[in-house]
């Protein structure tokens, strides 16, 4: 039932606070100066250009947000499969919402549609104790029914809509830095090793940057805040992690788990709404395109930790929006980056004295390497793979390492056995 | 607890649930401005002899659908991968037999091993992933379904034939089909000859999970894993077989319909069965004769909500919503008996510990 089988989590304690953001700005400057050493080795310029690199943005924030959706419920005990549910709950409150009253009570929709599916999900998990999974199963059914039920009364009749699919909406405000992004486009232009790839991440953060994209940022480092830094934080977590023993200390168990699985949902919700108004021009069936089990993912990924999570987004993200922008030839140099991220990680599993998973990644990191040196271009049916394959491999070699919480998907009854 | 008290705390759950159901689902409509009562006339009217036929087949193949499922959720292994477990299977069966390399029905047992196979392989690789590297079967099932679209639609392209708008795999030849059955006398709807498969693979399920060591390794695992670890059971080994039988199983779902009336594998193959099996699972509790039922049910429902449009201006997917708020209330209903049914036993032998007492303090005295 638990989300990384239980067998491979050491109750022990989380990593040492010390050092590691300096430790996750080190590995980003890692992955950009491999993406630059690769964007010459190939040519495929696109791979760091500015259009490429805010189809990747906006391709990761919903995945983010559902992320967050899932560090919220997860971090108080409660597996949230239902994520991908809330969101297409989210994309139907965006598409209604924005039609008639505009973006922000648009954003206020989506998150009450999402809030809706999140307290269903509450309902049933902690107030009645059913399985996790299968009550966020039961969830993804529902809403999936619910929205393509109200999509065609909400907007089949409407001028540019249909039984599927709302008319395109308003989109929310964008902002452009004077000055820096014009100096950081210039920059970018150029083509220099690793520092125009730098530029061309500040062009991107800086032109035509959606609005919803800074809040959903800031939702992100606040939730570190909020969870990481504030007695509710403590409480919340502490729901997570031993629930009877918080309970001992007189916190309401219940409570901080309604809590928050319903904000689980309120954020799915949001990352519905950011797909509906920002990565495409309204609600159309099938929206969340599985993009709500992805933030699960990623947020596995990231260690149950927004900022491990919005880097798994990230990562997601590029390899959706390289796709997006570059089609088979841009996948195709990204298998390079693979290759060479692998036998990176075989020299590491060597150096830590693993012989035989070494042995394994470099195979594995050859083939890579023979199939990008023997083809040309990926079949468009395998780049739209590449985020589900991306997802697996990272978890594949990631989940090892990884700590959820202690009491993670448990059943949790007041006055029960700790 | 008496028989009667018994049975009457069994039906009690689907009858919550359905009622539940049921008022959502008129809760919903009115909200719409849609009329319930249209609805329901439409829903419970009895179904022509086509309608029932039709439901005969599709009850067959979401049974095959949610027993795959429920062989890994009898032991908490949640498979969420019965649709590219169903895609791959019915794919890799469906171009096997196309290539004609048996004569006759020697090719149609052969093509409905390979389709097995290829749901177990695909299943597999879930397992594989779960018990060497801890990733869990829930997500990595769910990014194999989406895989295997892609995967499908590529192997299509490059083995299949174009036929107008779709793309096709060789078809089979005629003496490997499997005879369809009249069912209802006259009426031109035919039950597809592989239904049996669901019949058969029921019994071997409910035989296997009572009457053999595996099943009951299998059902141990699921209800408390360190009970069953120190009864000496391999759960990662059980992992990887429940896997891989729950893909065979999926591998199934596919052939009815592919022996008996497509012949061949198109790119317009039906999604969302395995989602469905899954609800199915869920409403039957896993067991084979409630898997049955929910089977039933769901596709009464599919096949009865179909003429909605035509006949009350309703939309169809309004039925979703009433199978997945029968789904969501069946489990719960389940849980909320099952406390009650705790505080009744409770209750009980506090009573004749009671009484035991009383009569011993009066022999004491």
């Amino acid at each position: 039932m638990s989300v990384v089988a239980r067998e491979h989590t050491a109750p022990g304690t989380d990593e040492p606070r010390f050092g590691r953001g300096a430790r996750l700005w080190l590995y980003a400057l890692g992955a950009l100066v491999a993406v630059s050493a690769v964007r010459l080795i190939t040519g495929a310029d696109q791979l760091t250009s500015t259009g490429t690199l805010q189809a990747a943005i906006v391709a990761a924030i919903p995945i983010a947000l559902a992320g967050l959706g899932g560090l919220w419920s997860e971090r108080a005990g409660v597996v949230n499969i239902g994520l991908e549910g809330m969101m297409i709950l989210g994309t139907l409150g965006a598409g209604y919402y924005t039609y008639y009253q505009g973006v922000w009570v648009g954003l206020a929709g989506a998150m009450l549609f999402g809030a809706i599916g999140g307290a269903l999900h509450a309902l049933a998990t902690v107030v009645f104790a059913v399985d996790h999974i299968v009550s966020g199963v039961a969830i993804n059914i529902i809403a999936a029914g619910v929205a393509a039920f109200l999509a065609e009364v909400f907007f089949a009749g409407l001028e540019g809509g249909g039984p599927t699919q709302s008319p395109s909406l308003d989109r929310p405000p964008e902002i452009t830095v004077p000055g820096v992004s014009d100096a950081a486009a210039g920059i970018a232009d150029n083509g220099w090793f690793v520092v125009s790839d730098l530029a061309a991440v500040v062009n991107a953060l800086t032109e035509d940057l959606s609005v919803f994209t800074l809040l959903a940022l800031m939702a992100i480092f606040g939730t570190g805040w909020l969870l990481w830094y504030t007695p509710f934080g403590l409480r919340l977590r502490s729901c997570g992690e031993a629930p009877y023993s918080a309970e001992s200390l007189g916190v309401n168990v219940y409570r901080y788990k309604f809590i928050a699985v319903t904000l689980s949902g309120v954020f799915a919700g949001f990352g519905g709404c950011y797909l509906a108004v920002v990565a495409s021009s309204g609600y159309a069936n099938g929206l969340s395109g599985n993009r709500g089990y992805i933030g699960l993912a990623a947020m596995i990924f990231g260690n149950w930790r927004p900022g491990g999570l919005l880097a798994g987004s990230v990562l997601f993200g590029y390899s959706e929006g390289a796709r997006l922008r570059g089609g088979g030839e841009l996948v195709h140099a990204l298998l390079l980056l693979l290759a060479i991220g692998l036998f990176g990680l075989a020299v590491w599993q060597l150096y830590r004295g693993f012989r035989i998973s070494a042995a394994l990644t470099g195979v594995v990191a050859a083939g890579v390497l023979w199939w990008f040196v023997a083809t040309d271009s990926i079949p468009a049916d395998f780049t739209e793979m590449t985020p589900y394959v991306a997802t697996l491999l990272v978890l594949a070699l990631a989940s090892q390492r990884l700590r959820m919480p202690a009491a993670d998907g448990l059943p949790y009854r007041r006055g029960g056995v700790g | 607890m008496s028989l009667g008290r018994r049975v009457l705390l069994g039906a009690a759950a689907p009858v919550l649930a359905s009622v539940v159901a049921a008022i959502v689902t008129s809760v919903v409509l009115l909200g719409s401005g849609d009329s319930p009562v249209e609805f329901w006339q439409v829903v419970l009217s009895v179904p022509d002899a086509r309608q029932f036929v039709n439901i005969v087949n599709v009850s067959a193949i979401l049974y095959l659908s949610g027993l795959a499922a429920a062989i890994g959720f009898r032991m908490n292994l949640f498979n969420i991968g019965v649709e590219g477990q169903y895609r791959v299977a019915t794919f890799a069966g469906a171009f096997f037999a196309g290539q004609a390399f048996l004569p006759g029905y020697l090719n149609t047992a052969a093509a409905i091993v390979v389709a097995m196979a290829a749901g177990a392989a695909w299943a597999g690789i879930a397992a594989l992933l779960r018990v060497t590297r801890g990733v869990s079967e829930v997500i990595s099932t769910i990014m194999l379904n989406a895989i295997a679209l892609s995967l499908v639609a590529y192997l299509l392209r490059e083995f299949g034939n174009r036929e107008g708008q779709t793309i096709v795999t060789d078809q089979i030849q005629q003496s490997s089909w499997v005879p369809n059955f009249t069912l209802v006398p006259g009426e031109d709807t035919k039950v597809y000859g592989l239904v049996f498969l669901a019949l058969v693979a029921g019994v071997a399920f409910a035989v296997v999970l009572s009457r053999t060591r595996f099943g009951f390794e299998l059902r141990a695992t699921g209800q408390s894993e360190s009970a069953a670890v120190a009864s000496g059971v391999n759960v990662r080994r059980m992992v990887v077989y429940a896997m891989l039988l729950s893909g065979a199983v999926a591998g199934l779902i596919g052939m009815p319909e592919l022996f008996g009336a497509s012949h061949a594998f198109g790119s317009t193959i039906q999604t969302g069965i395995g989602f469905t099996g899954i609800a199915v699972a869920l409403l039957g509790r896993n067991r084979p004769i409630g898997i049955a039922i929910g089977a039933l049910v769901f596709a009464y429902l599919a096949q009865q909500s179909s003429p909605l449009g035509i006949e009350a201006d309703i939309s169809p997917e309004i039925i979703a919503v009433t199978q997945g708020v029968v789904v969501l209330s069946v489990v719960i209903a389940y849980e909320v008996i099952r406390r009650y049914q705790v505080r009744l036993e409770q209750a009980q032998v506090a009573d004749t510990l009671r009484r035991e007492r009383a009569a011993g303090q009066e022999v004491s005295a």
